[in-house]
């Protein structure tokens, strides 16, 4: 990691993975996708794994990241980050595949992609940020939204009548991943064990085990259109309610 | 939200997202399923706004697909029903829209056009004319209107539902992202009560009568000749709603030299130019299709009889050029193509150009 | 044909260039005139420049964006060199000449895509403004409010400002007005558009200022009942905008 001294102060060290050109980056302020790329970032330098390393991005807010790291980088269409991966890993399996996206790109477009690749244990490994709405087109309902949430498509608040509940995408993939799946749920509220995950997802890439899938909770105080605090209760409170942190499946079918 | 009341004659000023959301109100439409994409997501936040009130339906479904199939299960059961999506949403709307076309289903599509191919921008263009005439497997039956302006976009809305449920060809209405996102004024009014017969829909399967007759429907055949009896008889009752359904606007054709052709917004830029230039003595006409299917070609033809240039602007690289070669077939007039992919066109450029000539 | 007045607004994320245009399409809406309002949209939601386009015709009115601006009002550096396109020899050119801070995101990333095309609250943040609703909280967040470093420009530190060599030359009239500077010493950082509607009422002359007060009020009415200062300091804003750009032309 670099140290960078600027203006004669010390700042926060910058994954060597990162694109330095494209920083600050785009993310709004109080974003969760910027924390999870920095632990992303942490865990690909850690491992040395920079230069096998294609990283995917979704559309959506996850396509602000097309230029954010230091590797090569394709943006595709909404969904379709988990088969373009999946393509070019088979293809080139000395590639580490990473595919990147939001709650839409992996539990609603793209979800019959997302479950396909876990039952053919793809050697990939897909990294979800879920922060319970469609940010980049203005907060509409994401198949992660809570009950009772306001969004743009809900605005009276999400109705688990009519709509159902929050999806449980991890859940759904260990439940289906053949042995040699790695899934796990982390938060930004919890860096160090979300980089842990990270890490392990990756690892279990390289080990060449299986399917690797990481959810993370993230905020989005733009649509949520929460202040500091309360953007920080929503992530750390409310949202662990619907979703378990904790590792879900490891490879010899343990348990986390 | 503006304060609309759909009772008698109001004045109103507000983007076009929203005149859509109205306009399906006015139309009695039921159900809207749906799924975000710039630039037309207000019309999904405006509708679920007013559902409750209204007492309409509304699914946030997992993709344009879905969108598109939960629709014709909309009008499969007999309700108004239509759904709206732009750019690489448009794609995926290709596949119930070809289903609609083998199965004459009314459905309603609407889209705002943003840049492509693929995610380009979300911002304009007249590039998904090709995608939203032709799309499907390429020559499927379909109504298409270009709106020019908000007024526009609600007499054209309330009359899609009218056409589809008539002729049952599925109807779209093309806009593009400027439309979508831009503020003007416009009148909205109740279409019964200006004397408008709004067409009912009725149950295509699902009428749960006791003692009705069962029906199946299918879209697959065994035999090439089957087939061609479908398409073939699908053709005829095109040809035979063509006339009634054609629209088109055009201005000093007759002793023109030059015909500035354009359709959607651009025309209201093409307009200002022929205003202008006839103002200067200039010898211009100006055509502009309002249905791009079934394209006015016969209208077309005949506008261009006397003239020696055909000057078509496009926010697009040759779309509307190809409906108006296809149209004007065996004509020899020379034709002088403006094409700006993905870029607005003003009433200055279009002098500009026409100076050039 | 009639004539169309052009007018384009450009300025840093959440100094409210989207209300001023909003309010403006609709006064002249109002008035009985044909008005076009179109945000850029597409690319910076949060922080760059935003651009609002506005026409206002007593006849139709043709394509929704143009080239060249009758009155072209950039209000940031960024904005000077976004809008130098939209500068013609018959420009009347205002721009803001208080020492702003610009907001640190790229101007030129492809950004959020959705531009909610109703504005957020002008009084929001002000003092004596209605409490925000903590479920709902009014569209338009301080920055300061938010988590991390303010992406959006500063309405109280200070930057290098415009340089006015930066100013296209080739315009028919230049008009520095300090909207910034008057907002944050006199009246309240918040009414900085407010004065700057007022300059474009006194450059168009195609409304009256009554017309905009009228605009405010169907706007804010609610807001104003429950705290009449908002009412005075945003009217004071207005008159203030007004006066100085009428002295000028």
């Amino acid at each position: 990691m670099q140290e960078v001294k600027k203006d004669n102060i010390l700042q926060p060290p910058m994954p060597s993975c990162w694109n330095e050109e494209t920083k600050p980056h785009k993310f709004c302020p109080g974003c969760g996708h910027g924390i999870i790329l920095k632990a992303l970032g942490e865990a690909i330098d850690e491992l040395g794994i920079k230069d096998k390393l294609v990283y995917g991005c979704d559309i959506g807010c996850s396509l602000l990241a097309w230029d954010f790291f230091a590797v090569d980088t394709v943006q595709t269409h909404h969904g379709r980050t988990t088969p373009v991966i999946t393509g070019i890993k088979r293809a080139n399996p000395e590639v580490i595949g990473v595919a990147y996206m939001g709650d839409g790109g992996g539990y609603a477009i793209g979800s019959q992609h997302l479950f396909n690749a876990a039952v053919r244990n793809e050697k990939i490994t897909v990294i979800l940020c879920n922060n319970c709405n469609y940010g980049m087109t203005g907060g509409q309902m994401a198949p992660t939204t809570l009950p009772g949430m306001k969004t743009e498509t809900t605005p009276y608040g999400r109705d688990t009548e009519q709509t159902g509940q929050p999806t449980k995408g991890p859940e759904m993939v260990a439940a289906v991943a053949p042995e040699g799946a790695y899934v796990a749920r982390g938060t930004i509220a919890n860096v160090r064990q979300l980089k842990g995950f990270l890490k392990k997802a990756l690892e279990n890439q390289i080990a060449g085990n299986g399917f690797s899938f990481v959810e993370a909770l993230a905020s989005c105080p733009t649509n949520w259109r929460t202040n500091a605090k309360q953007t920080w209760e929503f992530v750390e409170k409310d949202m662990p309610q619907y979703f378990k942190i904790g590792e879900l499946r490891t490879p010899q079918g343990k348990e986390g | 939200m503006a304060e609309v009341s759909l009772e008698g004659e109001q004045r109103v000023f507000m983007t076009g997202n929203e005149v859509v959301a109205w306009a399906a109100v006015a139309a009695k439409v039921d159900i809207i399923y749906g799924y975000p994409i710039t630039p037309q997501n207000e019309i999904m936040h405006y509708w679920t706004r007013l559902a409750p009130k209204y007492g309409k339906k509304f699914l946030q479904t997992e993709d344009e697909i879905s969108a598109g199939f939960a629709t014709l299960g909309g009008v499969l059961a007999g309700r108004k029903a239509f759904t709206a999506s732009a750019g690489p949403g448009n794609v995926l709307m290709q596949e119930s829209a070809s289903m609609a076309e083998m199965m004459r289903l009314p459905i309603v599509y609407v889209i705002q056009q943003r840049g492509g191919p693929s995610t380009a921008t979300v911002i304009y263009a007249q590039q998904e004319v090709t995608l939203t005439t032709f799309g499907g497997n390429g020559e499927g039956h379909r109504i298409v209107y270009s709106t020019a302006t908000h007024q526009e976009i609600f007499d054209y809305t309330i009359k899609a539902f009218n056409m589809a449920w008539t002729y049952r060809f599925p109807t779209f209405i093309l806009g593009d992202g400027y439309q979508a996102k831009m503020r003007e004024p416009l009148t909205m009014y109740n279409p019964e009560e200006r004397g408008m017969e709004l067409v009912k829909p009725e149950p295509i399967i699902g009428d749960t009568t006791p003692g009705k007759k069962f029906k199946h429907l299918r879209n697959t055949y065994n035999t090439e000749d089957e087939l061609y009896d479908v398409v073939m008889s699908n053709q005829r009752d095109w040809e035979a709603m063509a006339p009634q359904v054609i629209e088109w606007d055009e201005m000093g054709c007759d002793d023109a030299d030059v015909i500035l052709l354009t359709h959607g917004i651009v025309s209201r830029a093409a307009k200002g130019a022929y205003d202008q230039l006839r103002a200067e003595g200039k010898k211009v006409g100006f055509f502009r299709p309002i249905t791009l299917r079934p394209f006015p070609d016969e209208q077309l033809k005949k506008a261009i009889k006397n003239a020696k240039k055909l000057f078509i602007a496009e926010s697009a690289y040759g779309q509307l050029v190809k409906l108006v070669q296809n149209a004007i077939y065996g004509s020899t007039i020379e034709i002088v193509p403006m094409l700006r992919p993905g870029v607005g066109i003003t009433t200055e450029e279009l002098v500009d150009e026409y100076n050039k000539l | 044909m009639a004539k169309v007045i052009k007018i384009a607004l450009a300025g840093e994320g959440g100094q409210g260039v989207q209300s001023i245009a909003e309010i403006l399409a609709e006064a002249a809406n109002e008035e009985g005139k044909q008005a076009l309002y179109i945000p850029n949209f597409g690319v910076e939601q949060r922080g760059g420049v935003s651009i609002a386009y506005v026409q206002i015709s007593d006849g139709p009115i043709g394509a929704p964006k143009f080239q060249k601006a009758d009155i072209l009002i950039p209000l940031s550096p960024r904005a000077v060199n976004r809008t130098k396109i939209h500068a013609g020899p018959n420009t009347v050119y205002i721009y803001d000449n208080s020492l702003i801070q610009e907001g640190e995101v790229n101007d030129n990333i492809i950004g959020i895509q959705y531009y909610d095309v109703t504005p957020p609250c002008p009084t929001a943040g002000m003092p004596g403004a209605p409490e925000t609703n903590v479920e709902m909280p009014n569209h338009d967040l301080q920055q300061e409010l938010i988590a991390g470093e303010p992406k959006t420009c500063s309405f109280t530190k200070s930057g290098p400002g415009i340089d006015p060599a930066d100013v296209p030359s080739e315009v028919k009239r230049v008009i520095p007005i300090p909207a910034n500077d008057i907002a944050r010493n006199e009246l309240h950082p918040r009414v900085f558009n407010m004065i700057i509607l007022g300059a474009v009422i006194a450059a168009t002359q195609v409304l009256p200022l009554e017309s905009i007060k009228q605009a405010l009020e169907a706007k804010l009415g609610d807001k104003f009942k429950a705290n009449p200062d908002l009412r005075d300091m945003n009217f004071k804003a207005l008159e203030r905008g007004y006066e100085i750009i009428k002295g000028s032309m």
